[in-house]
């Protein structure tokens, strides 16, 4: 069943076109990673979604509806109501992400209380519960500090189990274990495979790291130039990717179980900015394989498994 | 002879606690850490954030104070040179920072800072000019970008400024301070690709400090895990990937997530509990202790020597012998 549906979105900065044409589904208890490097459009499309994009970036025309309801059409009061109660959304930078003068306790209870409900005090019960649910010890008494207080690793439980409380439909987490060593990433990975199989709750998770998207996700959206140039369930993108960006890209990580020192693929040229994107497939200044076809734009085709390419590599899977 | 030596180095800062910063305490960001590179190697030290992998760094460019041992570049004694005999030590060792865009001054165009060093070292201004075209080729950046700001540039393209300007005295060692890691994907495998290829034109030895294993698995010859201040096991790389013997060696390696969706579920990994004790009230026994699974109750009371497993690695670990 369909939970997020996102059709035909774009997104612009004044005549700027940053996401172009995105179309995407997350379904029900599904993880589904957005995949790009910076500029690819992703957390553009991410912040459409909770209804977040800053001061002069507009939708310019796409729809996104959750569940039943419309959200591209929403009023900010539909929208406030929808946020921190039916999606919730955790971020890269825990420690900046917290008021610095709340105490982490009421922080997690805050969304229980504005949209009432519970009451305060029921709200904090539930609070230390949840910090106790993601793992920090004396959550009595840690919920009395301040975020400064804890280490990033404790803020980035904080604000997962801020996200958390309300048992939210969709979860959007942007980055949520780039600013965090590996222990630790571990250790945030496992806790949110955890509460999404006690939950149900489904998650988009933005991320440019693909060993993370290897351990999480159910399907993988791979986004270039503001638009998606590959999608597909996790296994056939990573054994069988058909868009020639997603092959390079998964060719250019270093392997633990290859020779070291050896020269790594390379993809060649950099990323573009939005005002260099070419016409047409975004991808063919740096692609290996470009003709005169590729000054069309490619459409995404296929069915479970979709690539907007007009030369894909590989065999059909 | 080594390169680079360093003996039993110690960077301790002092730190104000209590509610009103009226108490004194000491941070020992840095509390005994030897390590050797020889000339074409590159040894990484690898570590999370707050064990002193940059601090070791920094306190062998001199850019943080030492508080005890002793620093030996091809031979002389670091600590005990004159402040000229310093600037000639420094032309050798040069450094590459984790972010481009704040190690490049705005306003300068691409040849002015590539030439800094150069100007600093007074070579004469034709010199200068040749030796920035020459370098601007070596790190593969075109010459008609000679007059652009790093805003004109990418993030790519600044870290290749970066590195061109470290290479512009000729050195013999460059610390390289996560590299990579603020640039994207597509883009770190071409400067990891060209940190290489420079090492062998140049025979060049690299300090390589980050926090990526799958980079550093990759790059260095030989690595040094550290923790909350401390070397916890060091030998080659392909051998401590293989067959880590620290505890927390084996927590980290397993911990790296591999991009390949069959291996879920059927690695064996070892998740550690807590975070990193804080260094202002470290473990008074093995820093490990408090995260480890395997600790036993000596482990609780005494420091464990760094000591040799075979001819080319060590470890500090009372518990774990091989």
């Amino acid at each position: 069943m369909t939970l997020l549906a996102i059709q035909d979105l774009s997104v612009r900065a004044g005549d700027l076109s940053l996401v172009d044409g995105v179309t995407l589904d997350v379904g029900a208890g599904e993880v589904v990673a957005l995949v790009g490097e910076s500029g690819s459009g992703k957390s553009l499309t991410a912040l459409s979604v909770m209804g977040l994009l800053g001061d002069g970036l507009t939708i310019e025309s796409g729809s996104i509806t959750l569940g039943e309801a419309n959200l591209s059409g929403a009023s900010a009061s539909v929208m406030s109501e929808l946020r921190g109660n039916e999606i919730a959304m955790i971020f890269q930078e825990p420690v900046s992400s917290l008021n610095p003068l709340v105490p982490v306790g009421a922080q997690v209870a805050e969304s229980l209380i504005v949209h009432g409900r519970a009451t305060a005090e029921e709200a904090k019960a539930q609070a230390i519960d949840m910090l106790r649910q993601v793992g920090i010890p004396e959550p009595e008494s840690r919920a009395r500090q301040l975020p400064a207080e804890l280490s990033g690793g404790m803020c980035q439980r904080v604000m997962i189990a801020a996200a958390f409380i309300s048992k939210p439909r969709l979860l959007i987490a942007d980055e949520p274990t780039t600013a965090l060593d590996v222990t630790i990433q571990a250790q945030i990975l496992e806790l949110m495979s955890a509460l999404t199989t006690e939950t149900g709750t489904a998650i988009l998770l933005i991320t440019h790291d693909m060993g993370v998207v290897a351990e999480l996700a159910d399907r993988v959206c791979v986004m270039y130039g503001g638009c998606v140039v590959e999608q597909g369930p996790v296994d056939t993108i990573f054994a069988k990717p058909r868009h020639p960006y997603t092959r390079m890209l998964l060719n250019t990580l270093p392997r633990l179980d290859e020779e070291p020192k050896g020269e790594l693929f390379a993809i060649p040229g950099n990323v573009p900015s939005p005002q260099d994107w070419p016409s047409g497939c975004r991808f063919q200044t740096r692609c290996d394989r470009p003709t005169a076809a590729c000054f069309e734009r490619p459409e995404l085709q296929g069915d479970a498994h979709r690539f907007a390419c007009f030369h894909p590599t590989g065999v059909a899977s | 002879m080594s390169l680079l030596s360093v003996h039993d180095l110690k960077v301790h800062f002092p730190v104000r606690t209590g509610k009103f910063g009226d108490g004194k305490s000491v941070v020992k960001a840095v509390d005994g850490v030897d390590l050797t590179i020889d000339v074409n190697e590159t040894l990484a030290v690898v570590g999370e954030s707050g064990c002193g992998k940059s601090t070791t760094g920094n306190a062998i460019l001199g850019l943080a104070p030492v508080t005890g041992g002793k620093i030996f570049f091809e031979g002389r004694d670091l600590s005990g040179l004159s402040k000229a005999e310093r600037k000639h030590v420094w032309r050798e060792m040069q450094v590459v920072f984790q972010d481009p865009v704040s190690a490049l001054n705005p306003r300068r165009t691409i040849a002015q800072s590539i030439a800094e060093p150069l100007v600093i070292h007074n070579f004469p201004p034709a010199e200068i000019a040749a030796r920035v075209d020459e370098l601007m080729t070596l790190v593969g950046l075109n010459r008609d970008q000679r007059d652009r700001r790093p805003g004109a540039l990418s993030g790519g393209q600044r870290q290749r400024v970066v590195i061109a300007r470290a290479l512009a005295l000729n050195p013999k060692l460059i610390i390289c301070d996560e590299p990579v890691s603020a640039l994207d994907v597509s883009i770190q495998s071409q400067i990891l690709n060209l940190l290489i290829r420079l090492q062998d034109e140049l025979g060049l030895s690299y300090l390589f400090i980050a926090h990526d294993l799958s980079v550093v698995r990759h790059i260095a010859d030989r690595v040094v895990i550290m923790y909350l201040g401390v070397v916890v096991e060091q030998g080659p790389t392909a051998e401590v990937f293989a067959n880590p013997v620290h505890p927390y060696t084996e927590a980290l390696i397993s911990a790296i997530p591999l991009p390949d969706p069959s291996l879920r579920g059927k690695r064996k990994r070892i998740v550690l509990k807590g975070d990193l004790p804080s260094p202002l009230n470290p473990p008074v026994g093995c820093p490990f202790v408090t995260r480890c699974q395997l600790a036993e109750s000596q482990c609780e009371t005494d420091r464990p020597p760094l000591e040799p497993i075979t001819e080319t690695r060590m470890k500090r670990c009372f518990v774990r012998q091989h």
